[in-house]
C-alpha cells in the first residue's frame, strides 16, 4: 500500500501509522455530556466503502493527514493535511 | 533418457551429481528434473497421504511430486533447481527408502482413508488424540524435514521503483518490456525461468525467422541495451495496493555456496503500471492411476524433449482434448521417439502431429506400472478396448490462464467456455493489464501483438507515447479443444497429486454436503498442497460442477492468494536475522559502562546500565544495595537520556499544554519545572512527566523511556487536528541531549563544580541555562530518587565526557555510579512511578492524582475520565506494601483478604513492583488494592501460585521513606 | 448416523456409498422462533447450544455464503484460557472446558490438541505481568507454569537464545492450551446442529431487521422474509453493517489480520510459542505446515487480504526468534476481517430492540471462544439473562467505564490494540 503525502509524494504504507475514522479530528463540545463523548470516542459508522481517516507520516514529515480510502478495495481517492479542513 | 542431438543443454559441460546417494550425470543448462529423467531415474518421490510413488508431471514451478531436500532445505522443486556438480539431491517423505516405503501401506487402505475421514475417528478413548493419534499422524505428515539449523546463507530485502513492471518474459513480456521501453518507460521485466523466452524455450518454433529462444535471448539483450531491468529468476509472488508486487529472486541456487551473495532476495516492486504476461499452465485429466511415474502433462513431456534432450522412455504416447497435445506428439516423433499412439477424445479431431498412430475419440482409461509405466489401457468407440505398452505418457487436458496475480485483490476470474479455462476479469488489480496467454490470447503471434499492445497502453497511461512495433512472423495455433476432466471407469484417478485428492473424493465430499467449492477444498484437502492447485483447481470445480449438477461458472470459481510460489520465511524476514529485528538504541555511555562491567538491560530499544559492579560483589543485589546506599548517603551518577524530550516553543505554547496535561502548564514561572500526568481520550493515564519553562516561549518535556515514541504522536495530533492554528512548534529532543541524573546528600558538590559558573540557590523544581566547560547546558532540580538531586542535559557528544567528569567528583566523596536496579529501587522506597503502575489501565484516581486534572480548564482525557466507573470506590487503588519476614515479595502476585482462599472471587488487586530496600531494611511492594486508599493499615495476604509464594502484608501509603519530601527540597 | 472407526471400516467395505450429508440443505420456512444471523463458528455453536441446553429446535441459521466461511475458517486456531482480567478470565476457562470433550459431544473430531501455549517474555516487566496473568489463570482453576530461560530452553531448545534482538527471559506456559482443526469445529457444531433440528440456510443473506413497537419481529432475506420472535445477530466482520440494520451503531471497527502457513514440514513445533516483543505467535499443524500470524495491519478494511508490512514484520518476527525456520517456505497468506472493539474484549449482550440480541467484538481472538461464546449467547437468547462467565461482556461499558477489559493496557479506544 502506498499513500500520497501532499508534502513528501508517494511513500510506502511502513512510514505512516493510522489512527482511523477523521471523526476523531472534531472534538465535541467542551461540557458536552458524557453519552456524547463516549459515543464520539467508541461508536464508529466503519463504513464498507469509502472512508475518512487518520493518518500520521510518522517515519517521514510528522504531518497528520486526511486519507479518504476505501475500505473495501483499499482504493486512496485522496488525501490532505489534518488541519487544512477546517482552516477555511 | 537422453535423446541424443537434441535439447539445448551444453553438452560440452558434463556436471556430475547425487541423488539419494547415487552419482549420476547430467550437463549445463539442465534443472535436477531434467538431468534425472536423463538419467533414466523415473521415481523422484512420494505422495503425500498414500506414499505412491511419483515423476516429473511439469517443467515448472507448479511441480507436485518431484520435491526433493538439497542441503538443509527440503521441499526444493527440482523442475526447477538448476544443476550444478556435486549438487546432492534427496528424495523426501519415505522411509526407509525411496524405493521401498513402509508408509506405502497407507495406499492399501485408501478405501479407509478417503476424505474426510479423520472427521469420524480418532476419537475414542478422549486422551488417545493428544497422546496416540495425533503423534502418529504428525509423523506421517508433512514432507521435507528442516535441519534444525539456521541457514548459514544471508537474505535480502530490497525495494525496487519502475514505471512499468513486466511479469513475464515470454512472447507477451517481451513486447510489451519492448514497447513501452522504447516509448520511455523505466521497464523492470522478472522472470522465474533463468533464460527468457517463457513457453518458447520449451518449443521448436522459429520467431521473426529465428528459433524462438534465440530470438527471446536477443530481445533481452536488446531490452538491456533500452535500460530495461531484466530479472531472471525473479518470481512476482504477491500483487498488493497501490501497485506494489512482491517478488523472489533466486540470486544462488540451493546447495550452492553463495560466497557474498544472498541466497535469496525478495523485491517490494512500487510499480506505476504493471503488464502480467504469465501464460498458461497446462492440466491433467483423471484417469485410473493417472499419477504413474512416466505420465506428464504433454507440454512437460515437449519441454524435455525439446529443451533438454530428455525423454521418461522410448515409447511415448499422447492423450489430449486439445490441439496443442499433437504438437507433443509431433515433436516427440521428430526427436525420434517411438510415438505409440496420440489418443486424442474428441471423435473429429484432426491430426496435426503428422505420421503418427492417430486415435480419435479414445481416451486412456489406465495407466499401468507402480513403480514406473509399462502400459496404458485405453477406450474408444464402439466399446473398443485397447492396451499399449508404452513408459511414457503426455496428458493435456487444456490450458489454464496463469490469472493468479489477477486474484490477490480480491477480484475473482470469469469462465471462458471457448477455453474451458477461467480468465481475468477486467480490472482486477488497479493500474495492471494482462497480455497475451494470461488471459487466454493462446498462440505466439497472438501473444506478441498482444504483448505489444498492452506495452503501448501502459505508455500511453504513464503519460508516454509508444507506437505499435513491427511484430515479428510467429504462427498463430488457435487451441481448439473440448472439455474433458476425467474419464470415466473403475479405480482412482487423480485431481490432486500432491495431496493425493483422487475423482472419487471430490464426489464424496460432495455427497456428503460438501458442495460448495470452499468446503469440498477444506474437506478434501485438494489444492492445499505445495502447488496451491495450479494443475488441479480447475479440474476439482469441474468435478464438483458434475457431482452437484451444476455447471462451472454456478458453482465457483478458483482463487488465488499470495505468494504465487513458495516463499521462504528467511527471504521475506532477511530484516529481522539476529539483532537487526529492532534498531539498538545506545545512551552516550554505553561503551564506558560496558567497559565498566555494567550489564545491559533491555528497556524499550535502549540498553541501560543494570548496576556498576564492584570488586567483590557476587550478586546482583549487593550492587544494587549499595548504589542505593551510595545514593542516599553520598551521591550517585546516572544516565537518564532515553527519557524522552520534546521541545515546545511559541506564544501559545503554554496554553497548548494545558489541553495536554491534566493541570495547568500555562502558569508555570520560566525557569521552574512542574510534574505533569497525560490521560489518553479514554481517561485512562498515558504517561507522566516533567514540563520546564526555559524561557517565556520556551517548555522541554519529558516523557518516560517507554512513551516516548506515542507521546510524540499524540502531541502532534492534539497540534495538528485540534489546535493548527495556535501559535507553536514540536520537536523531539530526545537523541540530541545527554542527561545524567545527580542525586544524593553530597550532588550540589559534585555539580557545582563542574559549572562554569556556581548554580547559586537554584530552588527545588527549578532549571536554568549553565555552561560547562564552555559547552551550552541545561541543568534542573528535579529528583527521581527523593534525594536532593540535578539533571544535567549537555548535546549527546559530550555525554561521555561529562559522565567521566561527574564520576570522577563523585568518586572522589565516596559515590559513583547506579544503574537502573538501584534506580528502580529508589523510587518504589519514593513510591514514584513507572509503567510498571502506570500499566495503560489505570486513570488519575487509581493512582491518587484526581486532583491533578485542574477543574477550570479542558483537557485531552477529561470528559471520559469522569465516567462512573473510572472513578468508583471499588477501583484498584495505587498502595504500598509491607511485607514482614524474609520472603521477597513478587510483582505479579495477586492479593487477597487474610484467611480468604486465593481463587478469583476473592482477588483484591495485584503487586506491580517490589524490592528489598536497603534504606528501611525492609521488603516493599507497590500495587494496586480495591479500595487501597481507605485500607491503610490492613493486613492482606500476598499469593503467587506460580513461584510459591504466600505471606501477609500490610497496607501502606506508596511513599515508604521520606514523605514529606524534606531531603529533595534539601 | 454416527461416526466411527467401525463405520469408516464398514463403508470403506462397500464402497463409500453409503455416506450421506453431513447436515440438510432446507429451504427457508416463513417463520422461526428463533433466527440467528451468521453462521460461522460462533452462530453455528449458539444453534447448537440452544437446542442442546435449551431444547429450542424452532431455530434457523441464516448464512449470507457458506457454513464456516468467515474467521473460523481463516485463523491460526489456537485455543487457549490464559486471559488477566475478570470478564476475559472466567468466559474463557469456561469455553476450555467445553473444549476439551467438544469431539465426543459433537460426534466429529475437531482435532483439539492440548499440546500447551507458551507466552515468551523478554524483560522483568513482562515477566512481572505474565506472573500476574498466571495467577490470574490459577486463581480461575486453570493451568499455568512459569518458565525461566532454561526451563523455556528445556522446552523449545530450537529458539535462538544467543543471537536474538530480545534476548528471552523465561516463558508463561499454558499446558492446557492447544490448536484445532478449525473448519472441523464449524462442520461438527453444524452437523450436531441439524442433527438437533435446526434449520441451516447458506445462500442467504439477511437484508433488513423487521422491529414493531421496539419488538423484533423477523428479518428480510434474499430468499424471503421469515419471521422470528428472537433473533441473535452473530457476524463477526460484518457486524456493524447488521446492527445498521437495527439503527445501531457499534463499538466496532473492521480490521484485516493476517495470517501464513508454510509447505508441509516434519515435525518441528510441538507447542503453540508466542514472541512477547513482536506479536508473532506459531505452531504446527498436524498436516505439518507452520502457522502463523502476527498483529493486525492496523488500516480499516473489510477486504480480506494484507500488505507487504505486516507479513514481512512477521517474518521478521520468525528469522530473531526462530531462524531455524528460515528455510521453511510460506504457502499461503490470508486476511481475516476483525470485529476490533475499544478494549480489545467481545460484547455479547441484549440490544435496546426487544428480542434482538448482539454478539461481536471478538477482535483476533474469536477461535477460542467458539464453544463458550455460543454456549453464553445461547443462555441469553433463550433465558433473557446473561451467562455468568459472559456477564461482563456488555454493551454499555464504554458510556459507563465500568469492567473495561483492556487486557493489553494499550488503551480502551479505537485502533491501539
Amino acid at each position: 500500500m502506498r499513500i500520497d503525502c501532499p508534502l513528501c509524494g508517494a511513500r510506502d504504507r511502513r512510514e505512516f501509522s493510522v489512527l482511523g475514522d477523521a471523526a476523531m479530528a472534531v472534538r465535541p463540545e467542551v461540557g458536552a455530556d458524557t453519552q456524547t463523548w463516549s459515543d464520539w470516542l467508541h461508536l464508529r459508522d466503519n463504513t464498507a466503502g469509502r472512508l475518512r481517516e487518520l493518518w500520521y507520516h510518522e517515519g517521514g514529515c510528522a504531518a497528520w493527514l486526511v486519507v479518504e480510502r476505501d475500505t473495501v478495495s483499499h482504493a486512496v481517492h485522496g488525501v490532505s493535511l489534518v488541519g487544512a479542513s477546517d482552516a477555511d | 533418457m537422453r535423446i541424443e542431438g537434441r535439447g539445448r543443454v551444453d553438452r560440452g559441460t558434463p556436471l556430475r551429481f547425487r541423488f539419494d546417494g547415487r552419482e549420476m550425470e547430467g550437463f549445463g543448462g539442465d534443472t535436477l528434473a531434467s538431468a534425472l529423467m536423463g538419467a533414466g531415474v523415473g521415481v523422484v518421490g512420494r505422495s503425500f497421504k498414500y506414499h505412491r510413488p511419483r515423476g516429473v508431471l511439469t517443467d515448472g514451478s507448479a511441480e507436485p511430486n518431484a520435491l526433493v531436500t538439497i542441503g538443509d532445505e527440503p521441499n526444493i522443486r527440482a523442475t526447477m533447481q538448476p544443476l550444478f556438480h556435486g549438487l546432492q539431491a534427496v528424495s523426501q517423505n519415505r522411509w526407509p527408502s525411496l524405493g521401498f516405503d513402509l508408509m506405502a501401506v497407507n495406499d492399501l487402505a485408501a478405501p479407509f482413508l478417503g476424505a474426510g475421514f479423520y472427521y469420524k475417528t480418532f476419537m475414542w478413548p478422549q486422551r488417545f488424540w493428544e497422546r496416540l493419534y495425533e503423534p502418529m499422524i504428525r509423523r506421517a505428515a508433512g514432507l521435507g524435514a528442516l535441519s534444525g539449523k539456521p541457514p548459514e546463507e544471508h537474505y535480502e530485502t530490497a525495494f525496487a521503483f519502475c514505471d512499468l513492471l513486466v511479469i513475464g518474459a515470454g512472447p507477451a513480456g517481451l513486447m510489451a518490456a519492448l514497447t513501452a521501453a522504447q516509448a520511455g518507460a523505466e521497464v523492470i521485466l522478472c522472470d522465474e525461468d533463468a533464460a527468457p523466452g517463457g513457453r518458447l524455450l520449451a518449443e521448436v518454433e522459429d520467431v521473426g525467422g529465428v528459433a524462438g529462444h534465440l530470438w527471446a535471448a536477443g530481445m533481452a539483450e536488446r531490452l538491456r541495451g533500452l535500460g530495461v531491468r531484466v530479472m531472471p529468476r525473479t518470481t512476482v509472488t504477491g500483487a498488493y495496493d497501490q501497485g506494489t508486487y512482491g517478488a523472489l529472486e533466486q540470486v544462488v541456487p540451493a546447495g550452492v555456496h553463495p560466497g557474498g551473495a544472498p541466497r535469496e532476495c525478495f523485491w517490494r516492486i512500487a510499480a506505476r503500471r504493471a503488464v502480467l504476461c504469465t501464460g498458461a499452465l497446462e492440466r491433467p485429466i483423471a484417469f485410473r492411476d493417472n499419477d504413474r511415474p512416466g505420465v506428464m502433462l504433454a507440454g512437460a513431456l515437449r519441454a524435455y524433449v525439446n529443451r533438454w534432450g530428455v525423454a521418461p522412455g522410448r515409447r511415448v504416447a499422447v492423450f489430449g482434448n486439445n490441439d496443442d497435445a499433437h504438437r507433443t506428439a509431433r515433436d516427440a516423433a521428430a526427436a525420434g521417439l517411438k510415438v505409440v499412439a496420440l489418443v486424442d477424445s474428441r471423435p473429429d479431431a484432426v491430426n496435426l502431429a503428422g505420421d503418427v498412430p492417430f486415435m480419435p475419440g479414445w481416451q486412456v482409461t489406465q495407466a499401468i506400472g507402480r513403480g514406473g509405466l509399462r502400459a496404458i489401457r485405453l477406450a474408444g468407440p464402439g466399446g473398443r478396448g485397447r492396451m499399449l505398452e508404452v513408459d511414457g505418457l503426455g496428458v493435456s487436458g487444456g490450458w489454464n490462464p496463469s490469472v493468479h496475480l489477477t486474484s490477490h485483490m480480491g477480484a475473482r476470474p470469469v469462465w471462458d467456455p471457448g477455453l474451458a479455462a477461467f480468465v481475468p476479469s477486467e480490472a482486477a488489480v488497479p493500474g495492471m493489464s494482462v497480455a497475451g496467454s494470461a488471459r487466454g490470447r493462446m498462440g505466439t503471434a497472438a501473444c506478441l501483438r498482444d504483448g505489444a499492445e498492452r506495452g503501448v497502453e501502459a505508455a500511453g497511461e504513464l503519460g508516454l507515447r509508444a507506437s505499435m512495433p513491427d511484430l515479428p512472423e510467429a504462427g498463430d495455433d488457435l487451441l481448439r479443444l473440448r472439455a474433458l476432466w476425467a474419464v470415466p471407469g473403475k479405480g482412482r484417478a487423480w485431481v490432486d497429486f500432491q495431496n493425493d485428492v483422487t475423482v472419487k473424493d471430490v464426489r464424496q465430499a460432495a455427497s456428503e454436503g460438501y458442495g460448495t467449492v470452499e468446503h469440498m477444498k477444506r474437506y478434501t484437502t485438494q489444492g492445499m498442497a505445495t502447488d496451491q492447485g495450479k494443475s488441479s483447481n480447475v479440474v476439482a470445480l469441474a468435478l464438483l460442477a458434475q457431482a452437484t449438477g451444476r455447471d462451472i461458472p454456478g458453482t465457483g470459481t478458483t482463487t488465488f492468494r499470495p505468494p504465487f510460489v513458495p516463499v521462504s520465511i528467511a527471504a521475506m524476514g532477511a530484516g529481522g536475522r539476529g539483532k537487526r529485528f529492532a534498531p539498538e538504541r545506545r545512551t552516550t555511555t554505553d561503551a564506558l559502562s560496558r567497559a565498566m562491567g555494567a550489564p545491559m538491560i533491555e528497556a524499550g530499544l535502549w540498553y541501560r546500565s543494570a548496576y556498576f559492579p564492584r570488586e567483590g560483589e557476587t550478586t546482583w543485589r549487593q550492587a544494587c544495595d549499595r548504589e542505593v546506599r551510595m545514593v542516599r548517603q553520598t551521591v550517585g551518577v546516572c544516565e537518564v537520556s532515553t527519557l524522552g524530550k520534546i521541545a515546545v516553543s511559541g506564544p501559545e505554547a503554554g496554553r497548548f499544554l494545558d489541553l495536554v496535561y491534566t493541570n495547568t502548564m500555562s502558569t508555570l514561572a520560566e525557569g521552574r519545572v512542574r510534574y505533569g500526568l497525560m490521560l489518553r481520550e479514554d481517561g485512562h493515564v498515558m504517561d507522566d512527566g516533567t514540563v520546564s519553562r526555559l524561557s517565556a516561549h520556551d517548555f522541554l518535556l519529558t516523557t518516560t523511556t517507554a512513551a516516548a515514541g506515542q507521546v510524540m504522536r499524540h502531541l502532534d495530533f492534539v497540534q495538528q487536528a485540534y489546535a493548527p492554528r495556535m501559535a507553536l512548534r514540536l520537536v523531539s529532543v530526545t537523541e540530541h541531549w545527554a542527561q545524567f541524573a545527580v542525586a544524593g546528600p553530597l550532588a550540589r558538590g559534585v555539580v557545582d563544580g563542574l559549572l562554569d559558573a556556581p548554580m547559586g540557590d537554584l530552588p527545588f523544581m527549578g532549571c536554568r541555562a549553565v555552561t560547562v566547560g564552555g559547552v551550552g547546558a541545561r541543568l534542573f532540580r528535579i529528583s527521581f530518587s527523593g534525594e536532593l538531586g540535578f539533571e544535567i542535559a549537555v548535546p549527546a557528544r559530550y555525554g561521555e565526557s561529562l559522565f567521566r567528569a561527574l564520576l570522577g567528583r563523585a568518586e572522589a566523596l565516596g559515590g559513583g555510579a547506579y544503574g537502573l536496579e538501584a534506580l528502580n529501587v529508589l523510587r518504589i522506597e519514593k513510591g514514584f512511578l513507572t509503567h510498571a503502575e502506570m500499566h495503560g489501565r489505570v486513570t488519575a484516581f487509581d493512582l491518587g492524582m484526581h486532583r491533578m486534572i485542574a477543574p477550570g480548564k479542558d483537557c485531552i482525557g477529561k470528559a471520559l475520565a469522569s465516567r462512573p466507573g473510572l472513578v468508583a470506590e471499588d477501583r484498584e487503588m495505587l498502595v504500598g506494601l509491607w511485607v514482614a519476614g524474609d520472603r521477597a515479595p513478587l510483582a505479579g502476585a495477586h492479593l487477597f483478604a487474610e484467611g480468604a482462599s486465593p481463587v478469583s472471587e476473592n482477588d483484591q488487586g495485584y503487586v506491580t513492583s517490589a524490592c528489598w530496600s536497603p534504606t528501611l531494611e525492609q521488603w516493599l511492594a507497590l500495587g494496586f488494592l480495591k479500595n487501597g486508599r481507605a485500607r491503610q493499615g490492613e493486613r492482606l495476604r500476598m499469593v503467587d501460585h506460580l513461584r510459591r509464594l504466600d505471606v501477609a502484608c500490610n497496607v501502606a501509603e506508596a511513599v515508604a521513606f521520606d514523605p514529606d519530601g524534606g531531603r529533595m527540597r534539601g | 448416523m454416527g461416526f466411527s472407526g467401525w463405520r469408516i471400516l464398514r463403508e470403506g467395505l462397500t464402497g463409500n456409498r453409503g455416506w450421506r450429508p453431513h447436515w440438510r440443505d432446507p429451504a427457508p420456512k416463513s417463520s422461526y422462533d428463533t433466527v440467528i444471523i451468521g453462521g460461522g463458528g460462533h452462530g453455528l455453536a449458539t444453534a447448537y447450544y440452544l437446542a442442546r441446553e435449551h431444547g429450542l429446535t424452532d431455530v434457523a441459521v441464516l448464512e449470507k455464503g457458506y457454513l464456516g466461511g468467515g474467521n473460523v475458517g481463516r485463523n491460526t486456531t489456537i485455543v487457549r484460557a490464559n486471559y488477566n482480567l475478570p470478564g476475559n478470565s472466567e468466559f474463557y476457562s469456561h469455553s476450555l472446558k467445553l473444549w476439551e470433550g467438544l469431539e465426543q459431544d459433537l460426534n466429529f473430531n475437531a482435532m483439539m490438541s492440548q499440546r500447551g501455549v507458551l507466552n515468551l517474555f523478554h524483560s522483568d516487566g513482562q515477566r512481572d505481568y505474565a506472573a500476574r496473568r498466571g495467577n490470574s489463570m490459577i486463581n480461575q482453576g486453570d493451568d499455568a507454569v512459569l518458565l525461566d530461560r532454561e526451563g523455556v530452553r528445556r522446552m523449545v531448545p530450537y529458539l535462538d537464545f544467543d543471537q536474538g534482538r530480545f534476548p528471552i527471559y523465561g516463558g508463561l506456559f499454558h499446558p492446557r492450551g492447544g490448536t484445532a482443526r478449525h473448519d472441523a469445529v464449524a462442520w461438527g457444531y453444524a452437523r450436531g446442529a441439524d442433527r438437533r433440528g435446526v434449520d441451516l440456510i447458506q445462500n442467504c443473506a439477511v437484508t433488513g431487521i423487521d422491529i414493531e413497537g421496539g419488538r423484533v419481529t423477523g428479518v428480510q432475506t434474499t430468499r424471503g422474509a421469515i419471521r422470528a420472535r428472537r433473533v441473535g445477530i452473530v457476524v463477526a466482520g460484518r457486524s456493524s453493517q447488521v446492527a445498521a440494520m437495527a439503527g445501531m451503531r457499534l463499538p466496532i471497527e473492521s480490521h484485516i489480520l493476517q495470517a501464513f502457513v508454510t509447505e508441509g514440514l516434519k515435525p518441528v513445533i510441538d507447542h503453540v510459542v508466542t514472541f512477547g516483543m513482536g506479536h508473532f505467535y506459531i505452531s504446527q499443524s498436524d498436516k505439518g505446515g507452520l502457522v502463523f500470524g502476527g498483529d493486525l495491519d492496523f488500516h480499516a478494511s473489510y477486504a480480506a487480504r494484507g500488505n507487504l508490512p505486516m507479513a514481512e514484520h512477521v517474518m521478521e518476527a520468525a528469522m530473531t526468534l526462530m531462524p531455524v525456520i528460515g528455510k521453511a517456505r510460506v504457502l499461503r497468506s490470508w486476511g481475516g476481517i476483525m470485529d476490533m472493539s475499544p478494549d480489545g474484549s467481545p460484547i455479547i449482550d441484549r440490544t435496546e430492540v426487544e428480542g434482538l440480541y448482539l454478539n461481536c467484538g471478538w477482535c483476533y481472538g474469536g477461535f477460542k471462544a467458539v464453544p463458550g461464546s455460543g454456549f453464553s449467547f445461547a443462555h441469553l437468547i433463550a433465558t433473557g439473562r446473561p451467562h455468568e462467565p459472559a456477564a461482563r461482556f456488555r454493551l454499555d461499558r464504554f458510556a459507563t467505564g465500568r469492567g473495561l477489559m483492556d487486557e493489553e493496557g494499550t488503551g480502551a479506544q479505537h485502533n491501539l490494540h
